[in-house]
């Protein structure tokens, strides 16, 4: 029910300015291909595996074969046609005999024209319409799995953080949360995963401060919570990241393992991460029409502005990125009941009326999202080594989230900052959630904001910077407005950046099974 | 201030500390008997086991009042200061304007083979560390993060485009002390290409030891754990006693 009295007018405002920002950016999204959606294509066509014997360590076989196809005949026609091609002319049974026979330099690619072209497009659209069979099927089995089990019995979904850096360690804490109450598990990967252009192959037990985003680990995790999702109950969801310049693949690999969501910004990689902007948009794209197919929840990243710039000054720009991964996430074909659309409780609390100022900011992300799974995110920036006070905050962090109807709550440590979480603080914190939802469960159905107060008044305002930021972006070139340092004050100029040197313009003759098969939903 | 004091409760003297922790022990009053035997052991006594609680099956959360009967000897307190002060992004970016009346130039990167980016960018990339912002995010600090395996002609030759104030190597990789000869023959280059005009050298990795800025011919060592802050305040200190030297 609608409590904040939005113009109708200004929120259609807002979605047809969003649309025309992300306008040329879709248009190049769709113009170009990456190393990684080409990786990821063939992970989908069923490559697995890494060589072992290269010097530089373990290099997965599709970095193996995309880089030659890539050195040898190009990609602007895609991967899988010279790689198809080359399968049938080499006379090989399977492509990972394909990928060894390319780095023993056995194999030539070319681009295969006439018969030929048709022959290996076919081959490719075989292959991969079997990996998305598995990715449907992971679809299905997840649906019959929570009809069985049953979803969290309220909401918010209750959503809790593991990382040890080793995935046997996250076994163990993973359904240790659950027991305790945990709707959902995210592994958080080890720092510096975003900016390895591979992923890394098996079981990893060594990673900085988060685990490795592995296809084994995800196997192993999901696993796990199947396990333990029995014991309890109920269906306990798998979070990963498909962010950095593995995007597309890690989406593929989540797919296939039966992931339940991921975190998939449109913009993080590019302003916190210094990726391509050109890169990251078109590997999003790829990434969003696999999750779409997965019927895997994403999680935008809009609480990372809030940690860089200020969380009041800076309100509407949170709203502007919802809107644009709204907008995005239509085109790639995924349905509102699978935008968590990101946004966090990062107000200094020294502000007078901080909490009412919190409470108008999650209204609006409610009331302009009504059917999108909203992911609210706890305070980080202003938590210290009071962890007495961290503990309040949080509690009042809670508070905002069941008042305002948040769908997946983040659960906040009050160790933030201070330590990783010890057994005892993951317990406290969720004692924490579960109190106030007990105590205030259905505050929601009382909580009328005064229709002139200071809630309402900001929420309005909020909407109309928004708005007027909207059109300036759309004036500017949303490209332009990235470079010139719009959000998170970061300066990303669209020839700059990590990855640039792996984006590809596609030929006319451009061919990827997968990309049609996901175009057409 | 008297020389010897006590943790303060309600009562000058009285000794009251709180405390917390967790033991691997089920719930029970084997339980509580363990956290007072431990309260104890940590110079707690008398102590009160206040609270418990089951922590799934295998463990018990405790919170425990009681009396230390430590002494504290003010006389003893030795505390090492940092000869900066930790400074405030705002503070950094504030001070470094009026100081120079332009950006500060830092290229960063890690020299040698090493591919571990993880230290250079906790400490570079706006994403940060340990909650901290990177110095990225420093509105009067432009960044040219060089990213992996840069060599040392690479590294000096980019210094010098950009007319760096400060480079900033990270090596992760100690291998056959790889580390100390990288950041030696980084040292010595600089010194021999520049001289005197030379950027500040800092150097950072886990295993390096901040005592052993002299011995590897850099201005500055980083250890564990450092965070861009510390990093960020050095640079404006180093730039503030540059400047006076100069004047």
């Amino acid at each position: 029910m609608a409590l904040l009295d939005l113009d109708p007018k200004v929120v259609a405002t807002a979605r047809r300015l969003a649309a025309k920002a992300a306008e040329p950016v879709v248009a190049i999204a769709k113009a170009h291909t990456t190393v990684a959606v080409e990786r990821a294509t063939l992970r989908l066509a069923g490559i697995t595996g890494a060589d072992s014997t290269h010097r530089a360590g373990d290099v997965p076989w599709v970095n193996r074969v995309v880089d030659t196809v890539r050195e040898q005949c190009g990609l602007e026609h895609g991967v899988v046609l010279p790689a198809f091609h080359a399968l049938r002319e080499h006379d090989l049974a399977t492509l990972t005999e394909l990928a060894e026979a390319t780095a023993a330099g056995q194999v030539r690619f070319t681009i295969p024209e006439g018969r030929d072209r048709t022959r290996a497009r076919k081959a490719a659209t075989a292959a991969v319409t079997r990996g998305i069979r598995t990715v449907d099927r992971n679809r299905a089995q997840r649906e019959k799995l929570v009809a069985k089990l049953g979803d969290p019995a309220q909401r918010p979904w209750i959503y809790l953080i593991v990382a040890t850096g080793d995935i046997d360690e996250d076994v163990v804490q993973a359904q240790n949360a659950a027991r305790a109450g945990a709707d959902v598990i995210a592994v958080i990967r080890s720092t510096g995963q975003s900016l390895l252009d591979y992923v890394p192959e098996g079981a990893t037990h060594h990673g900085f401060a988060g685990t490795y985003a592995t296809q084994e680990n995800f196997r192993i995790m999901r696993a796990a919570l199947d396990e333990v999702s029995k014991e309890v109950g109920r269906y306990v969801r798998l979070t990963n990241y498909a962010s950095g310049l593995c995007m597309p693949e890690i989406a593929v690999l989540a797919g296939l393992q039966r992931l339940d969501m991921m975190l998939n910004d449109s913009m993080y990689g590019i302003l916190f991460r210094d990726i391509n902007p050109i890169r990251t948009f078109v590997d999003q794209r790829f990434s969003r029409q696999v999750h779409a197919r997965a019927g895997i929840i994403i999680n935008t990243g809009e609480d990372n502005y809030l940690t860089t710039a200020d969380a009041v000054e800076a309100a509407h720009t949170v709203t502007v990125s919802q809107l644009l991964n709204e907008h995005f996430a239509h085109e790639a074909g995924l349905p509102d009941h699978l935008l968590g659309l990101g946004h966090a409780f990062e107000i200094n609390p020294k502000v007078p009326e901080s909490f009412r100022l919190e409470l108008a900011h999650a209204l609006l992300a409610r009331e302009l999202f009504p059917d999108a799974p909203l992911k609210w995110m706890p305070p980080t920036k202003h938590m210290t080594g009071d962890v007495f006070n961290g503990y309040l905050l949080d509690g009042f962090f809670n508070l905002a989230g069941v008042l305002t109807g948040q769908s997946i709550l983040l659960v906040g440590m009050m160790t933030e900052a201070v330590v990783t979480p010890f057994l005892s603080d993951r317990d406290l914190a969720l004692a924490n959630v579960r109190y106030v939802l007990d105590a205030a469960g259905g505050l929601r159905d009382d909580f009328r904001p005064a229709p002139d107060g200071l809630i309402v008044k900001r929420a309005h305002q909020v909407l109309g910077e928004a708005v007027d930021l909207l059109a300036r972006i759309v004036d500017d070139g949303l490209l332009d407005a990235i470079a010139d340092g719009t959000f998170g004050l970061m300066k990303r100029p669209a020839d700059g950046g990590k990855g640039a040197d792996g984006v590809v313009a596609k030929a006319d003759g451009y061919c990827n099974p997968a990309s049609d098969l996901l175009e057409a939903r | 201030m008297k020389r010897h004091v006590r943790p303060y409760g309600d009562t000058t003297g009285d000794g009251m500390v709180q405390t917390s922790f967790t033991l691997p022990v089920p719930f029970g009053p084997k339980a509580d008997g363990a956290a007072q035997q431990l309260a104890n052991k940590m110079g707690i006594d008398p102590a009160m086991v206040v609270h418990s609680h089951a922590i799934g099956a295998d463990f018990t959360f405790f919170v425990v009042y009681g009396s230390v009967g430590h002494i504290v000897d003010l006389d003893e307190v030795r505390v090492v200061e940092r000869e900066y002060p930790l400074l405030s992004p705002s503070e950094v970016n504030t001070t470094l304007k009026k100081l120079l009346r332009r950006k500060l130039v830092v290229v960063g990167g890690c020299i040698g083979t090493d591919a571990h980016t993880v230290g250079i960018d906790a400490i570079l990339n706006i994403k940060g560390f340990a909650g901290e912002k990177g110095l990225e995010y420093y509105r009067e600090l432009k960044v040219v993060n060089l990213g992996a395996q840069v060599s040392v002609p690479e590294l000096v030759r980019r210094a010098r485009a950009e007319k760096a104030d400060a480079v900033l190597v990270s090596q992760v990789v100690t291998q056959r002390d790889a580390h100390v000869l990288n950041t030696r023959e980084m040292a010595a280059a600089f010194r021999e290409a520049m001289g005197d005009r030379r950027p500040l050298l800092i150097a950072g990795g886990p295993r390096f030891d901040p005592l052993m800025a002299g011995e590897l011919g850099v201005d500055r060592v980083f250890g564990r754990g450092t965070t861009p802050g510390e990093v960020a305040s050095y640079l404006v200190h180093a730039v503030q006693t540059k400047k006076e030297g100069a004047a």
